[in-house]
């Protein structure tokens, strides 16, 4: 499945161009923090990843296949919850797994554990709050033991204390052997969570570096202005 | 409609309460002369009328009771039916990928208002001696009945349910195909989801199950003590000029749907504060 291999990936609906051209290479291991203005494309690389849309140019390849053959999981910035139980919202995704209910289970309620929400188990889950569902949501990704696990801003619009639950939650999935893949909007959360930074800028890859060498010395100019807290059309007029 | 001499409507004309020995089939009656006239309502006999009512539903009238519980027997029965075939094709049409599928769900969503005559004459046609069920001997009992609702009820359900489930869907589409669900899985899962918005789908089946006349009353002959029902009652009550059973019968009917979606509503209430 890794590493994971984006060559020449095309991305233009109705002929705008979102992904012009992508490159990018990802080892298996740590967490990589996609970075860059809105509209950039960082969503729609994740869905790219999931095979949740179609490009329309470019391939993509794990390893040496054309599909990965590890699990993949996704955590969207708006959690889905089914306005059902909390163990049911985990429990229903190991459902194609050959897995006996009893299994499933246990490994629901494993996770539940680990992420805070075993005391909720019988709660419904559309009644959490905004830190407890994402929690949920990690918990359900993390309950189908991805070997590739895409985070779209998973603690957008979360209080510093929830972030902090999320972000704990994030690094134990990377201890336990996933990939992480996540994209953010929050430097600090990059700086904190990053092995890595992928640069995202006019449909491009503009960096891809080690995350303690993207925060001191950014190469792109695209990527400076960022950093600085620049707007694209600013750097633009300037231009 | 009738206007007197000064020309203006009179909205007292065309109405007239309290059994009428002369009445006509169609509700006009009939002069010494022979030529039809329309009578002209008293307020005291609406009121009596009224009253008369309200005693036979006071009195648990066992013509009423009859009437109501085969009512409810048929009409029920029928949204059991309608439920548990249209439920799964509105929820299998809101996820299934074909070619085909507008058209289909254009058909399903025209069936909604199919007149429930011509169900009644498709009905009668299917269950009559020479038609394909004839030999089960249906044709003028509960069962037929039944059918005819079932018929008018189905396609209502699975219409509202498709809207229902694919709005759902389409929220839900990405994480299920990457969690790697079978339509079947996610049929039920988004089943689960939807279960109480789906209580407006069964409601509007019911709703048009114990709303209906024309089939009933082909398929079933409308035959006193047996195939009478609220609504065929009512029809004929009315044109013999027995308002107070008709009014009776009104009463209850409008009390059923009333208190149904006051139930509903409650649920749905109960469900929001539950389940978000």
């Amino acid at each position: 499945m890794f590493p994971l291999r984006l060559a020449g990936l095309r991305f233009a609906p109705d002929g705008r161009t979102v992904l012009a051209g992508l490159d990018l290479e990802l080892s298996g291991e740590g967490i990589s923090v996609v970075l860059g203005p809105n509209g950039a494309g960082k969503t729609l690389l994740l869905r790219l990843l999931a095979g949740l849309l179609p490009a329309h140019g470019g391939s993509i390849f794990w390893g040496n296949s054309a599909r990965p053959d590890g699990r993949l999981a996704m955590v969207f910035q708006q959690p889905m919850l089914l306005r059902l139980s909390v163990l049911t919202n985990v429990e229903f995704a190991l459902r194609p797994q050959a897995l006996s209910p009893a299994e499933r289970k246990t490994r629901t309620m494993e996770v539940l554990e680990r992420v805070g929400l075993a005391h909720r188990v019988r709660d419904c889950a559309r009644l959490l709050s905004g830190g407890e569902r994402q929690r949920l949501a990690l918990a359900r990704a993390w309950a189908m033991r991805p070997r590739l696990l895409l985070l779209d801003e998973p603690t957008a619009s979360l209080d510093p204390t929830a972030t902090d639950a999320v972000e704990r939650i994030i690094r134990e999935i990377r201890t336990e052997g996933a990939k992480v893949l996540m994209t953010t909007h929050n430097l600090g959360q990059a700086t904190r969570l990053a092995d890595d930074i992928i640069f995202l800028a006019e449909g491009r890859v503009q960096e891809h570096e080690p995350a303690q060498r993207f925060f001191a010395h950014p190469q792109s100019p695209a990527a400076r202005a960022f950093m600085q807290g620049e707007l694209p059309w600013r750097i633009a007029f300037a231009h | 409609m009738e206007t007197g001499n000064s020309g203006q409507f009179n909205p007292a004309i065309n109405l007239r309460f309290g059994p009428q020995p002369n009445a006509s089939p169609g509700g006009i009656l009939a002069t010494p002369g022979g030529s039809p006239t329309i009578g002209v309502a008293k307020p005291e006999s609406m009121t009596s009328t009224l009253l008369e009512a309200l005693s036979l539903l006071g009195s648990f009238d066992h013509r009423l009771l009859d009437i109501v519980l085969l009512s409810l027997q048929v009409s029920l029965s029928a949204l059991a039916i309608g439920t548990l075939v249209g439920l799964p094709i509105g929820a299998w049409l809101a996820v299934a990928e074909f070619r085909g599928r507008g058209a289909l769900i254009v058909v399903l969503n025209a069936l909604m208002g199919l007149p429930s005559v011509v169900v009644g004459v498709i009905v009668y046609l299917a269950l009559s001696r020479s038609g394909p069920f004839g030999s089960y001997g249906l044709l003028f009992s509960p069962a037929a009945m039944i059918t005819a609702q079932s018929v008018l009820v189905v396609p209502l359900i699975a219409a509202v349910t498709r809207q229902i489930v694919e709005d759902a869907w389409r929220e839900y589409a990405p994480e299920f195909s990457l969690i790697g669900l079978t339509r079947s899985q996610s049929v039920l899962l988004l089943l689960a989801d939807c279960r109480f918005s789906l209580t407006v789908a069964t409601l509007a089946g019911l709703g048009r199950a114990m709303s209906e006349v024309g089939a009933v009353m082909i398929v079933g002959g409308n035959i006193d003590g047996y195939t009478r029902v609220m609504t065929t009652a009512i029809a004929l009550e009315t044109s013999k000029g027995d308002l107070a059973l008709s009014i009776a019968l009104g009463i209850v009917l409008m009390s059923v749907i009333v208190a149904l979606n006051v139930a509903a509503h409650h649920v749905r209430c109960w469900a929001a504060r539950r389940y978000g």
